[in-house]
Parts: structure tokens; sequence; C-alpha cells
């Protein structure tokens, strides 16, 4: 019981988990990207739509992502070329996501996903692993996809905290001017972080379309890319306790449906994650923690030669 | 390689044409994308205009759609005039049409002047109150109040739904999950076959505008948002400021969630906001901050939502079509603010003028 | 290649705006040189420097590095050259440990060899004394810790050529003793050094060589050995020029404003105000001289109830305001008018009218809610016409009126409150000679009229001319009070330097 529980936590939680990998990537370069909900849909609609056509899975995966970053693109473009405000591009690429997602998806509506690729998505155990007691099951007998998250999570880790790029990005978010002065490409370190924070929330959606649910719905994501944009702090910015974050937060969505014959309310169990961010974010600006506060560069324009 | 050089000023005439200009371009570029998907982009605009403006009918929809936009613009104004980015909007309408919904359910039988205006009290005072929440953390602990307002709309949301899936169920809905409707005595009545909001639109318009132009509380509103330490250095409590000045700006915000709960949805329930609080801060936002110029812009995304709307039903074009629009409107105007404070200047990599070769 | 001469820069010059900032500076540093960079404040010190380290493009001159020329069009470009500098405020991340600062920017291996890194580090911080730890966050450190991680920063990457912009502003002697130590291994080992400053005991102290710039022109290169410190006053300030600045004669009345034994902190607890005591007098002009940062825009900001302060008085009419809000001290009715250094970031809104920034000073005197703008309206026509200020009208945003007419404004507005006490912070700073003559004769007027004033300015001419007394600010102590009618430029600038107390008692 409580084994196939967070067997389909795990599920539910890896949309939750490509996007608030995405957004922690966008927000360490100092951008705080409040069109993951559209970026969202943009990969979902483009991983459903090139794997409905192709019927090939892998492109399937690279078409949600390509879609995601294309979206982070333009807002990358506004913001860090144009210095546009960070809160209204955000909430113009939601706007445009969805609006993008509901156009192209009219084609969709009703239609499922190839055999193949809901076969090539089938739970599969990795070996040793899977042999784990008690995790094993859990973690290693998913899909290729979920797979695909761990290994995004671990390697931005890896990435954030032990590579020369993550220290660089970590300074261009912090303090732009000093990560400037060493030599660091501001402005190509901002475009491409975003971008690919941009299709990893891509494929945030894109699991959900190809997978989760495997046929087409408008307005897939139903809030996720918000709920994201929470977790991103919940998380500390860490994309390592992203995970924690993101189980935590699938949990919480499927619990409810779970618990119906105890009578507790799924909505107000869902508004844990908000309530728990506010809390966050209040203490952290108390404790003015340094380690778990938001890069200091978020949302600030930067300009090199202002006099 | 291209230097950006800060404009020392620009004509008002030029600035207008650049803004324009992106508004022809996002027209321009939807267009395309329109064309690619298989429709005649021409036609497309055409019926969206048609079915926002097209008929006395079709206008009175577009402009009760209208109502809450100007309103919760209004109000979010208020708090970008300060700087303060208050995109709690949604919340503080739900949580202003939760105040007028605890009136309108309990005193059903209350005269309707008096109970109609006890729910726009509590409207008020309810949305006000949720948005003081961001602005007593910001003003104590510095808390930054972006994501605490976004947050707020999620509990807002989840708070209504709880109420309408739980305690505040009607059970006469025959299982249906709903909140009663509200007696004859709390709804607002029409007049020129519109809700009677249009009025409390105009009112709010004309007082915000006064009061942010006029009196002392508006100009120290915009003091702060222009700078700290100008503040200061006049003497004004800028604690004190911020938190009336939040206040009023989620007050406002719940009156427009007062008029929705009563004209239009004659009920409490979570959907009331529709998306307007976030429409509006694009709406504040396109306006330049500008009062009179909200209307005209809210009255333009108004009629973008109700001819989405037309399309589809009309042309089975997607309604997501008004949407394309609407962000492609916003991505050009964003864009186009970069022009209005910068030039582009075209520079040669090498600056140098001496000729002469150095020999040491 | 042995190329001796590292750095050349010949007939530089930088423009921002109107102002000159750079104008056909010449400068060279050889190789395993001190070189110290000397000039008072504006003199364009650090514009030079920033364009050597590719901040800044020149506008016209030339730019040669071992003897080739080099375009700079970005930091890297300086950086590819061994060129490092550090700058007065510390570019370092926070959050970041000292060895991930250290290794910003910089190619290699994709993973960090954090063990080897380490005793890279301890051997470069051995090798020339520094004291280190480098899995310390920044945070955590101290200032002079800092400043270390900054130098390593430089060295780390092998740089020869080391820019220090005002590397001793905040440290402690102790410190400043270490980093001069310091200063000289790395010169003996063949870097060429050259630091900003203005503090001239520390140029005899460390340097080999001075070059001094004055109002953005290179007055001379000199050998430190071959020099002295009044010399270099001398070359620094300048010959004295007659500006033909007024000083009415106006008998001196009472006592309107004492600060008694001043002391406050900055944010990151270093002392900028040090036991500051002095009074102003009506019907009389104290100057106030003293390098930048000494600590007058902290006087400033003590007075008009702006900056915490530690201990101290501050007695107007017998009352203490120390402790007291800028709203408290307008509602108390204490007339005092500030006009602070930064002009369109604290004195006036930029983007508001005359009309409105003119309320700034006068919304607390009307007492309906609603607020009255004709009668500024008068008010402000009225300034225009009597200070010449050149606008299109009273509803123009100010931001588009120029230097001068902005300041015009802002005193404007200040005087005609009828202050008892006028404080002024640089009030001619960026402004063409006619406006400043526009300026000394309103501040004139108001001595005149009985007002106690503060003028904080940076041109020792000028404060020479106008005021009549003069307080010379060295580090935030108060090095002492001169008669301004006899003293000289080379008594204050000797006092500005940290020189002892002129026996000019007070």
């Amino acid at each position: 019981m409580i084994e196939s529980f967070l067997y389909s936590v795990i599920i539910s939680g890896t949309p939750l988990l490509f996007a608030t990998l995405g957004e922690i990537l966008t927000e360490k370069s100092g951008h705080l990207n409040l069109g993951v909900e559209g970026l969202m849909l943009l990969g979902a609609v483009g991983g459903f739509g090139i794997g409905f056509v192709t019927a090939n899975p892998i492109l399937a995966i690279f078409g949600g992502a390509l879609v995601g970053m294309l979206g982070a693109l333009i807002y990358a473009f506004l913001t860090v070329s144009l210095r546009a405000n960070q809160v209204v591009s955000g909430l113009a690429l939601t706007i445009f996501g969805t609006g993008i997602s509901s156009y192209v998806g009219t084609i969709f509506v009703g239609k499922k996903m190839p055999e193949v690729i809901i076969n090539f998505f089938k739970p599969f155990k990795i070996p040793l692993l899977n042999k784990i007691p008690f995790i094993g099951n859990i973690l290693f007998n998913q899909d290729f996809f979920i797979y695909l998250s761990y290994i995004s999570a671990i390697s931005l880790g890896i990435y954030l905290y032990n590579t020369r790029f993550g220290l660089n990005l970590i300074a261009v978010g912090e303090n732009p001017s000093a990560a400037d002065s060493t030599g660091i490409n501001v402005t190509l370190y901002k475009y491409v972080h975003i971008a690919i924070g941009g299709a990893l929330c891509g494929l945030g959606g894109a699991y959900l379309s190809i997978v989760e649910v495997p046929q087409w719905q408008d307005n897939i994501t139903a809030g996720r890319g918000w709920i994201a944009i929470a977790l991103v702090i919940f998380a500390s910015w860490n994309p390592y306790k992203a995970m924690y974050a993101a189980y935590i937060f699938g949990g919480l969505n499927i619990i409810g449906f779970r618990m119906q014959n105890l009578n507790f309310s799924q909505n107000l169990l869902d508004m844990l994650p908000y309530i728990v961010t506010i809390i966050v974010l209040v203490g952290s600006s108390i404790k003015k923690s340094k380690n778990n506060a938001p890069p200091k560069g978020l949302s600030v324009p930067y300009f090199r030669e202002e006099r | 390689m291209f230097q950006m050089i800060k404009r020392a000023k620009i004509s008002k005439k030029e600035s207008a044409l650049i803004r324009l200009s992106a508004i022809v371009l996002a027209f321009l570029f939807s267009g395309l994308f329109i064309l690619l998907l298989g429709h005649n982009p021409i036609n497309v605009y055409i019926s969206m205009f048609d079915g926002a403006f097209g008929s006395l009918y079709r206008l009175k929809e577009t402009i009760t759609i209208t109502i809450p936009l100007v309103i919760t613009s209004i109000g979010i104004m208020i708090a970008f005039k300060m700087k303060f980015w208050n995109i709690g909007g949604e919340g503080q309408i739900l949580m202003g049409a939760f105040g007028a919904t605890i009136f309108a359910l309990n005193m059903p039988e209350l005269p309707k002047f008096i109970l109609l205006s006890l729910m726009l009290v509590s409207g008020f005072i309810s949305g006000g109150l949720w948005a003081l929440i961001p602005a007593i953390f910001k003003v104590k602990f510095g808390t930054n109040e972006t994501i605490i307002t976004l947050m707020l709309n999620y509990i807002a949301i989840k708070w209504i739904t709880y109420l309408q899936y739980g305690p505040m169920r009607d059970p006469s809905a025959l299982g249906f999950p709903k909140i009663a409707n509200f007696s004859d005595n709390a709804i607002l009545p029409s007049l020129f076959g519109i809700h009677i909001g249009w009025i409390f639109a105009v009112i709010i318009v004309i007082t915000v505008s006064i009061f942010m132009k006029k009196s002392k509380w508006g100009y120290k509103i915009s003091v702060i948002g222009e700078s700290f330490d100008t503040a200061r250095y006049a003497g004004i409590n800028i604690n004190r400021v911020v938190l009336f000045s939040m206040f009023l700006s989620g007050g406002i915000c719940g009156i427009a969630g007062m008029i929705e709960a009563s004209a239009v949805n004659q009920t409490l329930n979570y959907s009331i906001s529709a998306g307007y609080g976030f429409t509006a801060i694009i709406t504040t936002w396109l306006s330049g901050l500008m009062p009179s110029i909200i209307i005209p812009v809210s009255l333009l995304f108004g009629g973008l939502v109700k001819g989405g709307n037309f399309i589809q039903t009309a042309f089975l074009i997607p309604k997501a079509a008004a949407q394309i629009l609407q962000s492609m409107i916003l991505f050009f105007a964003i864009g186009s603010e970069f022009f209005v404070n910068y030039k582009l200047k075209y520079k040669k990599r090498n600056y140098t003028t001496t000729n002469e070769k150095e020999s040491v | 290649m042995n190329q001796k001469v590292f750095v050349k820069m010949k007939d530089i010059c930088k423009s921002f705006g109107s102002v000159k900032a750079n104008n056909l500076v010449n400068f060279e540093v050889n190789k395993g040189e001190v070189h110290a960079l000397l000039g008072e404040n504006g003199a364009g010190k650090s514009t030079l420097m920033n364009m050597l380290s590719g901040f800044y493009k020149p506008d016209s001159g030339s730019v040669f590095i071992r003897g080739k020329e080099i375009k700079f069009n970005s930091p890297k470009d300086a950086i590819n050259e061994k060129i490092g500098m550090i700058h007065q405020h510390y570019k370092l991340v926070d959050v970041q440990t000292a060895k991930e600062n250290i290794i910003l920017g910089q190619k290699g291996n994709l993973f960090v060899n954090n063990k080897k890194l380490s005793k890279k580090i301890y051997d470069i911080a051995n090798e020339y004394g520094l004291p280190i730890n480098p899995d310390k966050k920044i945070y955590d450190m101290s200032i002079g810790e800092k400043q270390s991680v900054e130098i390593l920063k430089v060295l780390y990457e092998g740089n020869d050529i080391l820019i220090m912009d005002e590397p001793t502003a905040v440290l402690t002697p102790q410190e400043t003793k270490k980093l001069f130590q310091i200063i000289k291994n790395m010169a003996s080992k063949g870097c060429a050094i050259i630091i900003i400053t203005h503090k001239l005991n520390e140029v005899m102290e460390v340097s080999d060589r001075v070059t001094i710039l004055r109002k953005g022109k290179t007055i001379t290169t000199v050998i430190t050995k071959e020099t002295t410190p009044e010399l270099l006053t001398n070359l620094m300030v300048g010959k004295s020029v007659n500006l033909s600045i007024k000083r009415p004669e106006v008998i001196k009345s009472e006592e309107i404003l004492k600060v008694e034994n001043l002391f406050a902190k900055n944010k990151n607890g270093v002392k900028v105000l040090n036991n500051i005591s002095f009074s102003l007098y009506g019907g009389e002009i104290l100057g106030v001289a003293g390098v930048a940062n000494s600590g007058q825009k902290e006087i400033c900001e003590s007075i008009a109830g702006l900056y915490p302060i530690e201990s101290g008085k501050i007695i107007y009419e017998n009352d203490d305001i120390v402790g007291k809000t800028p709203g408290e001290i307008i509602n108390k009715g204490i007339s005092m008018s500030f006009i602070p250094e930064d002009r369109l970031g604290m004195g006036l809104v930029a983007s508001m009218d005359m009309i409105d920034n003119y309320l700034l000073k006068e919304f607390h005197n009307q007492k309906s809610i609603f607020l009255d703008r004709n009668p500024i309206l008068k008010i402000c026509n009225k300034m225009i016409e009597d200070l010449q200020i050149v606008t299109p009208g009273v509803n123009h945003p100010v931001k588009q009126l120029s230097g001068g007419n902005i300041q015009k404004v802002l005193i404007g507005r200040e005087i005609n409150t009828n202050p008892k006490i006028l404080i002024t912070a640089y009030a001619v700073r960026g402004l063409d000679i006619g406006s400043c003559h526009t300026i000394y004769d309103l501040i004139n007027e108001q001595k005149g009229k009985g007002v106690a004033i503060m003028f904080i300015g940076e041109d020792l001419d000028i404060l020479l001319q106008l005021c009549d007394k003069i307080l010379v600010l060295s580090e935030g102590t108060v090095m002492g009070i001169v008669d301004a009618r006899t003293t000289t430029k080379e008594t204050i600038g000797h006092m500005m330097a940290g020189g002892l107390n002129s026996k000019e008692a007070y």
C-alpha cells in the first residue's frame, strides 16, 4: 500500500521536478522567470505533437525540450538584451505558452500517443539498483523519462556545485559585475542557462503529455508551473533538494485522493506548498540566512558602463 | 558592434511612435502565426473586432469583461507606483469576493442598498487585509513581495475551492459542488443594460486619479516609488505609506471581486477572478501607470477576450488565437520600452585615433 | 622577452557627457615598480585605471602593454594582458568561498581539483605572505581577508600588472602595514603595481614613483625618493587660482548648531565619524575640506537625521536632535536646509517637475489632505526668474534640465524656506563657471541674512575664497578648523593628508 503510493508519488512529482530544475537554473543566472507554466505547456504540446507525428519517443522528448527552449529564448531576449521587466516578461510568456499550446493543441484534442511511444515509456527495472530493499522498487522500476529526471537533477547538482561553469553561473546570478570583471561573458551565461532552464521546463510539460496522461488535454499542466516557482524557494535553489521538494508536493497532489475516506480536504492540503514557501521565504529574510537566500542579482538588469 | 546609449530625452511623439509600431508589429507577427496555422489573419482580426464591438449586445459583454480589469488595474497601479510588485491581484479579487459573500449569504434579507453597501465595504476590507500580509513582511523583514503575493493567489484559490467543496457547499444543489446563489438583494442592479459595476469603475478611476495627483498620500506614494532616499530626505514615513497603500491596492482589487461575485456570478466560486488579476498586471503596465490610459487598454484586452470567444463559436477558430495576440502585443510592447529609453548606435570595434607605431 | 616598460598610456581622452574626465593623459609604469597615481577627488584617476582594466573604452589615445599596442573592448582583454584590478568596492561573490572566487572565469578542466587548487592557493599566499583560508565564505570574512582574496584572485592567474584603487581606504593601520609588505614583495618578484590614492604618507612609504593628475590632466611624474609630501601636495592642489569669488564681511551672530563628540559607524562596522565637534554660527560660512569619503557625507546626513549615530550630541536651540527622523526634525519646526551630494537621487525626484519637487519641502506645511499647487506654481515661476533657471517650464521633469539648472532648483527650494541653517554638499560639482558663481552668490546672500552655513567642497581654491572658516577632515576625524583668510592651500592639503593639527585654534 505505502509502496504503491510512493511509487505514484515519483510519477506525480516528475513534471514538478523538471520544471523546478529549469527554474533553479534560470534563477541562478539572475532571472526570475514567471513563465514556467507557459514553458511547460509549450513543452507539452511540442512533445506531444512531435511524438504524435513521428511516433518516435526520443524525438518526442527532444521536441518538448526544444520548444521549451525556444519559448525561454524569447524571454531571454527581452530580459537580458532589452533589460525588460522580468515579472511582466514572464507573465507574457505564460500567456504566450498557454495560447500556443491551446491553439496548436486543438489539432490533438482527444488524440492519444502512438502505441510505440506508450510502450517505450513502460516501466523497466534497473538491474542491481532495483534489488535495494523497499526503495529499489519505488525508484528503480520506473520509465525511461523518470530516469532522465534523476539524471537531470544529479547532473545539474554536479554542474552547479562542482564544475567551473557552475561556479561562474552562481557568480553571474549573485554579482554580475564581479563576474564580468573576471572575464566571464555575462550575457552568454544568462542566455545559455535561461535556454536550458526553458528546455527543462519543457520536459516537465512533455512528461505530462507523453507519459503521465498520454493523451492531449487543454491546459494539461493545471498550474504545476506556478508550484514549481514556489518549489525553487522551498528547495533553496538546490537541485538535490529539488528532488525532495518535487516528490513531497507530488505526494500532496495525490494524497487527498487516497485519503478520501479519511475525510480530509484535498484543497486544504493543496495550500501547503504555498504556505510553506511563504514561511521559507519569510524565515530566510528574518534570519538573513546567506545560504538559503535568493541570488542577489535576481530581477536586477545588468548594465556594464552605466555612468 | 552595437552600443547602447541612454537617451537624454525623447519627444512624446517619438515615444508614441515607437509604442504604436510595437502594436502594429504584434498584429503582423500574430498574423503570420495565424497564417501558418491555416487561417486568414485578416478575417480573424475582423471577426474578432466584430465579435467584441460589432453589436450593442457584444459591446455590453465586452464592457462587462472590461469592468473588473479596469478596477483591478487601478488597484495594482497604486502598488506599482510605489515599485511594490503586487502580482497578487487574483487572490485579492477572490478574498474580496469572499468578504462580500459572507454578508450576501448570512444576511440575504437586508434591504438591497444596505446589503450591497456592507458587501462593498467587506469586499474592500478583505481584499485589503489580504494585500497587507505581503506588505507587513516587506516592511518588517524586507521579504520580497513578488513571490509572496503570487503564493497568496494560490492560497486564496484553494481556500475558496475548499469552501465550495466543503463547508459552504450548497446542500440544495443536488450534489453539485457550488456555493448557494445570492439573494436578489445581494445582486447589483443594472443601468443601461450593464450592471452598475461600470459606475463603480468610473468612480474609482476618477477618485484614484485625483487621489494620486492631488492628495498628499498620492504624492508620497510617487516619491517613494521614485527613490527611497528622497522619501527619507523629505521626512516621509515610508513604512506607514507602504502599508496603507497596499491596503488600498488590495482593497480596490477586492471591490472587483465583490462586483464579479454579486453581478456576474451571483455566487462565489474559485474561478471568479478568471485571470483578471494577471491580465490587469499587463494592462496596468501597458498603460504606463496612468489611470486615464488604463480604461482604453483594458477595453482593448476585454475586446481581445470577447473577440477570442466569438471567433471560437462563430468560425471554430480557437479562442487561443486571442491569447497569442495578447502575448504578442505584450512582447512587442515590453521590447519597445527599451527603444524608448535607449538608442542603439553602431560603433566600430576600434576606437583609436592615433596611428603612430610605438617603438620601445 | 625583457621588456622594462610594462604599461604605457599615451594621450588618453575620455569624456562622460560634457565632463572631460581624462584629457590627454600620459602614464607609464615599469616592471618591478610600485607606482602611485595621486590626485584629488575627480582628478580622473579611477577613470584612467578603468580604461586600463577594460571597463571603459578611451575616446582617443593609445595603450601599450609590454610595448605592444592593445585595444581593450572588455575586461577580458585586460585579463589576457595579465592586468588585474582590485576595485575600491570589492568585486567578490559573497556566497562563494575564497577558492571559488579565485578561480571564477578562469579556464581549466571542467571539474575543479580541490586539493590541487588549495595547494596552489596556499603556495601563492605563502610566497607573498597573504593570510588565507581557501574554504572560508566571503560573507564570513573581515575586510582585510576580503582584500587578500582580491589580491590572490589577481596573482593566481599569473597577472603581473596590478591596479589597486584606494586599497587602504577601509583597512586598519595594522592591515595597511601588512598590505604594504605584500605590495613590496610583489614588486620585488617582478610585478608592476599601480596604487590609486590620495594619502601622501602612504605614497611616500610604499611607492617608487608618483604620477600626479589634476583636473583630468597629467601634471608630472616624480621619483618618490626625490620628493617630499609638501612638494606632492603642491603638485596635487596646484597653484592658488583667483576665482574672484566674493566674500562679504558679515558680523557673525550667535551659535545656531553645535555638534559635540559625534561618533558613527557604517553598515560594515567601520568607524566613519570619530569624535567630531564643531559649531555653526549665523552669518558665517564654515567650509569642510577633506579627501573623498573622509566623513563629509556622514556629517551632513547625521545632522539631517538620515544617519545612525553611535554617540554624541547635535544641539539646536538647546535641544538634542540626535535620534530624530527627518520627519520629526521638520515637525519640530527646525528650519534646516540640506543640499545633498546626490541631487537627483536624494534631493530631488528626477522624473517629477519643478512644482512637485518644490513640494518635497512644502507638503508638510499644507494642512489639507489635498495639495494646493497654485501658490507653488507662483513661487516656482518667481524662482525661474530670480535664479535664471533655463527650463521649458515649471511642468518639465527636472532630470531633463542641465546640471546647473538642476542645482538651482534644489538650492532655490531650500533657501526659499528661509532656513536658519544651510548645509550644502558639493554644491558646485559638475557645474560650469557661470552656474558656480550664481550658487556662490546665493550662498553669500544667505550669509548676509544671518544663516549659518556649512559648505562641503572639494576644490580648495573655492573653499579658501568663499568660506570664513574651514574644517579639515581626515578619515572621519577633525584635523583642525582654520581661518580661511589667513591659511594657505598647502596647510590644508597637509592636514587633509592626515598631517598634524595646525595650531590655528578656533
